[in-house]
């Protein structure tokens, strides 16, 4: 199949590739980019374990085609710590918390919560757990996804994270 | 010295051991998106496989042409059981003692059976050949009701073995009948029942579901021709048995078989058995001689591999007049679908499933079951349930509410006057297990105080008149369950997977400067055993749980074991490893009496050290023993400090627990709103509460998923009906409930450090809470029994035949 020339930035750094039209991102970021951090779940975009963010959005990428984030600015879980390997305050959150077990859905999970705190840095617990309806995971229950999250919204803000948490 | 000498309670603090609260150590890796599952896998030259399947439920294949397929560029073979026919590796042994099409030869069994296996340069071209192979099909008459599997005219499924009279366990009673099997006192019980004051007698069914981790089935082969070694990673619960299996199918050594399973997305019973894509793997990378990958999409997941429950179970209970039980009788027809693929332990075709008297002192009882053949998906796997134990509690708390309801007595208040009472440990119940500890009735004290028991009774009764008088639509339930499980198999003596003991072990090695490498048969799938394991070395040696680093899944590395599921990790492999480390303790003992030129029974264990009697000053912590260990070693012994051991369990460990729910039911809607769940566990000796509890909220919300809507449902054509996360229940974070959790600690006594293991406790008894706390709504109208799964349409057409919409 001929393929099409992409460029997109990706976790901050330019990338160029040949993709076949019908490559979807999430095969793309994993397979040609491995970066291998958001998985495949589900394949009716219903588990949200591939979420990345796109040009400031969560989309789950498999249901994106490559070439539909051409140009775009793409981050993975793998973009979320600084640049001196100091993990994020959701990164932190989810460990201080126990919001994961088997860690299949928290790439995900992680990506759309970063996103949900931009958009509403002092989520309540109601808002947290809509924020993210989309991701499921099989192993928490998500009671510690949420207070992973209210950990990270309050550290973020300055506050004492674990006390909000709890 | 200047340091200021710690305290005992600081040096405990150090270690990290038992009891506490430990981060997980798989996190780190986990949170930054480096963890390790099959997929992430990448070989030079590695190819993909992809299946074709079958559109009917029972069909005669008359005709397979895979001629343009072949023909697409990047196509490299195409595998039907022709090919692996000369090879007799189009049938496999599953662990039942039936077999299973690997690729269906002259009849497909049920929906999306594997038909053919494409191999090719990339998944895509793969998905683009499945299309192209054409597939022609001789309808048949199709099984879906295992009540209509035995009847005089029923289809034929199973040709290949239509004429064998024998199964695996005993007579076949019928062509499509499995086996049968019983236990308990037949006449015993007819007696009891009939002469009993009062009786009651339900059909008890529960659906099909799916465990459906978040990770499918995968795997990668890769068969090195030069040296005839296989290697397999693949997301294996069990590596060593799939090993083992591997080799007696394969005919490969088994010291040529490299099985290596890595980080897993979850497990849930989905990934302890061989399914026919790991065999089509192994097969095209021994024929094209490059690495094959295998991903299981979710439709394939859903309709192909381990289905779980499909149990119709009629239980019948006799009982005094003012409430005190007198005999069970369960009948059970269970439906295995087209192969009998269980993943039970080989003596035990229906599980544990002897547990169904539960927490209840029973004088008598008995159990059958028979195993038929329908047109659907093999498995039957324990989702996250140790062997057939959640049927079993579903059961017999269905049928106590059921008791209850017909004595006009509070459900509640039944239990507590048939619970095994604390002095009858350890108890030998009527269907043969001992039971090995329990503090039932302080357990259940303490929930029904926690929740306001009394008082969520009297609001009920006033809503219930509310409700009456027109003031409200809603209806109020209270879900009470009090489950035993039984966990950890098990003893060699009744316990074996192919005749392979289910023993499970751990290796300890010491470094020199004290920092420790453990290995285990087991294999976490998200149950955090790096962190778990390396807390009970801790404890036993001293040594802080950072140093030690936990290893599991490469059966080169670790000594055998038959790996996780069935909530066994901590019976028998945590045994093994408090086992392993008392051997290297001992030793220790004698290098630290060498030392300190004592006589080795003049010191004590202190924490992270030995200690002369008497004289705590004089001690060597274990940290300077792993030193001495590989410099001055007492004159003859061998230098070195490592251990490694395999348990035998001496019993099965018996978690148990109470849960109470409340629920608030709109019978306009059928929306069932859980106000409130609480869960009580007892899993003895608890390692780490965090992932303890961690794991209990899982299991509540698969156990609500399970009560509230998974359905793997088939109409009468065999087509399965929604096989994606399209349709089948997933919960949300939206609609899961709050959980709060408890406990009560009753430490098992055969266990080396009392643990009781905890992972599926709470789908075992959140299953019948929740189911209960429905019916409960709707008893004092007259319901009787509803079936599971209480999704909002059953419930509304429940209200609806009530009379309730007017």
């Amino acid at each position: 199949m001929a393929k099409t020339h992409v460029t997109m930035k990706v976790n901050g750094a330019s990338v160029e590739a040949l993709v076949e039209p019908r490559t979807l991102l999430i095969h793309f970021l994993r397979e040609q980019l491995n970066l291998t951090g958001p998985h495949i779940g589900c394949d009716t975009s219903h588990c949200g374990a591939c979420t990345v963010d796109l040009d400031g959005k969560s989309v789950k990428s498999c249901t994106v085609f490559a070439v539909q984030a051409d140009g775009g600015e793409v981050m993975t879980i793998e973009g979320i710590a600084a640049a001196d390997g100091t993990l994020h305050a959701l990164q932190e959150g989810f460990r201080e918390m126990h919001g994961l077990q088997c860690g299949f859905c928290t790439p995900g999970m992680i990506t759309r919560a970063y996103r949900l705190l931009k958009e509403n840095p002092k989520p309540s617990e109601d808002e947290i757990r809509h924020g993210i309806a989309g991701n499921l995971c099989r192993c928490t229950g998500y009671q510690n996804i949420v207070k992973a999250i209210e950990f990270a919204a309050a550290k973020l803000s300055g506050a004492t994270a674990r006390e909000a948490a709890e | 010295m200047n340091e200021i000498t710690p305290t005992r309670e600081e040096r405990i603090e150090r270690l990290q051991g038992m009891g506490c609260k430990r981060k997980r150590v798989e996190d780190v890796r986990f949170v930054q998106g480096k963890g390790n599952y099959v997929d992430d896998l990448k070989l030079p030259g590695m190819i993909y496989g992809d299946f074709v399947h079958s559109p009917y439920g029972h069909a005669r294949i008359k005709k397979i042409d895979a001629s343009k397929a072949k023909a697409l560029p990047g196509v490299i073979a195409v595998l039907t059981a022709a090919d692996l026919k000369p090879l007799s590796l189009h049938y496999m042994p599953t662990l039942a003692g039936d077999v299973q099409a690997v690729l269906a030869e002259e009849k497909v069994l049920f929906q999306n059976q594997e038909v053919a296996f494409i191999i090719a340069e990339d998944r895509y071209t793969a998905a683009d050949a499945v299309e192209l192979v054409e597939v022609e099909y001789e309808a048949l008459p199709v099984i879906v009701d295992p009540f209509k599997s035995m009847t005089k005219d029923a289809p034929v499924l199973r040709e290949d073995i239509k004429d064998k009279t024998d199964g695996a366990h005993g007579k076949r009673k019928h062509y499509n009948h499995i086996f049968a099997w019983e236990i308990g006192d037949k006449e015993g019980t007819d007696s009891a029942i009939k002469k009993a004051e009062v009786t009651v007698k339900e059909l008890i069914s529960y659906q099909r579901v799916h465990p459906s981790p978040l990770e499918t089935c995968q795997c990668v082969a890769s068969f090195d021709k030069i040296r005839g070694e296989l290697t397999l990673w693949g997301t294996f619960q069990a590596p060593h048995v799939i090993r083992t299996v591997a080799s007696l199918i394969s005919k490969i050594p088994e010291h040529k078989i490299h099985v290596i399973a890595p980080d897993i997305g979850g497990g849930f019973g989905n990934k302890v058995g061989a399914y026919p894509g790991y065999i089509c793997s192994v097969v095209a990378s021994i024929v094209t001689g490059r690495p094959v990958k295998w991903v299981e999409d979710r439709i394939e997941n859903l309709s192909t591999t381990a289905f779980a429950r499909d149990y119709h179970m009629t239980a019948e209970i006799g009982a005094t007049k003012d409430g005190r039980v007198t005999a069970l009788r369960v009948h059970v027809l269970a439906d295995h679908g087209a192969f009998d693929a269980c993943a039970d332990p080989t003596k035990w075709p229906a599980g544990f499933f002897n547990i169904v008297s539960g927490s209840y002192d029973f004088p008598v009882a008995h159990v059958e079951v028979d195993g038929v053949y329908t047109n659907k998906a093999p498995g039957g796997v324990a989702y996250r349930c140790s062997f057939r134990v959640t049927e079993a509690a579903y059961c017999i708390e269905r049928a106590m509410d059921i008791l209850a309801q017909k004595l006009g007595m509070d459900p509640a208040e039944l239990r507590i006057k048939n619970l095994i009472r604390r002095e009858q440990f350890p108890y030998q119940s009527a269907l043969g297990w001992e039971y090995d500890s329990g503090d039932y009735h302080a357990a259940m004290k303490q929930a029904m105080d926690a929740v306001g028991y009394a008082k969520l009774r009297e609001e009920q009764k006033s809503r219930q008149a509310a409700f009456k008088r027109g003031e409200t639509r809603e209806l109020m339930g209270i879900g009470v369950a009090f489950f035993t499980e039984i966990v950890g198999a098990g003893p060699s003596r009744n316990c074996d997977i192919l005749g392979i003991a289910m023993f499970d072990s751990a290796e300890i090695r010491i470094h020199p400067t004290g920092a420790v490498i453990a290995r285990m048969g087991t294999k976490s799938q998200g149950q955090g055993h790096e962190t778990t394991y390396a807390q009970i070395i801790a404890t036993e040696l001293g040594l802080p749980a950072d140093d030690i680093s936990i290893e599991e899944g490469n059966t080169d590395t670790a000594p055998y074991g038959l790996g996780t599921y069935g909530s066994r990790s901590t019976p028998t492999g945590g045994a093994a490893t408090a086992m392993a480390a008392r051997k290297i303790r001992a030793k220790a003992q004698m290098i630290a009496a060498h030392l300190l030129e004592v006589s080795e029974y003049d010191l004590e264990w202190d924490v992270d050290r030995f200690r002369v009697k008497g004289n705590p000053e004089r001690a060597k912590t274990m940290k300077e023993i792993a030193w001495a260990a590989y410099n001055r070693v007492p004159p003859g012994m061998e230098p070195g400090l490592e251990a490694v051991n395999y348990y035998d369990p001496p019993n099965m460990t018996y978690p148990f627990g109470a849960y109470i729910c409340v629920v608030d039911v709109d019978v306009d809607t059928g929306v069932v709103k859980v106000r409130r769940f609480y869960a009580l566990d007892d899993c003895g000796t608890r390692i780490n509460p965090m992932i303890i509890e961690g794991q209990i909220h899982g299991g509540l919300t698969e156990a609500f998923a399970i009560a509230m809507g998974q359905e793997i449902r088939y109409d009468e054509s065999g087509n399965l009906t929604g096989p994606s996360f399209m349709d089948y229940f997933m919960p949300t974070a939206v609609e899961t409930p709050k959980w709060e959790t408890d406990w009560t600690t009753t430490p098992s006594p055969h266990h080396p450090i009392g643990a009781k293991g905890v992972g599926e406790s709470p789908n075992v008894g959140g299953v019948p809470c929740f189911a209960n706390a429905v019916n409960d709504a709707f008893k004092f109208l007259g319901s009787t029994h509803i079936a599971m799964p209480h999704d909002n349409w059953r419930t509304w057409t429940v209200a609806e035949k009530l009379g309730l919409h007017g």
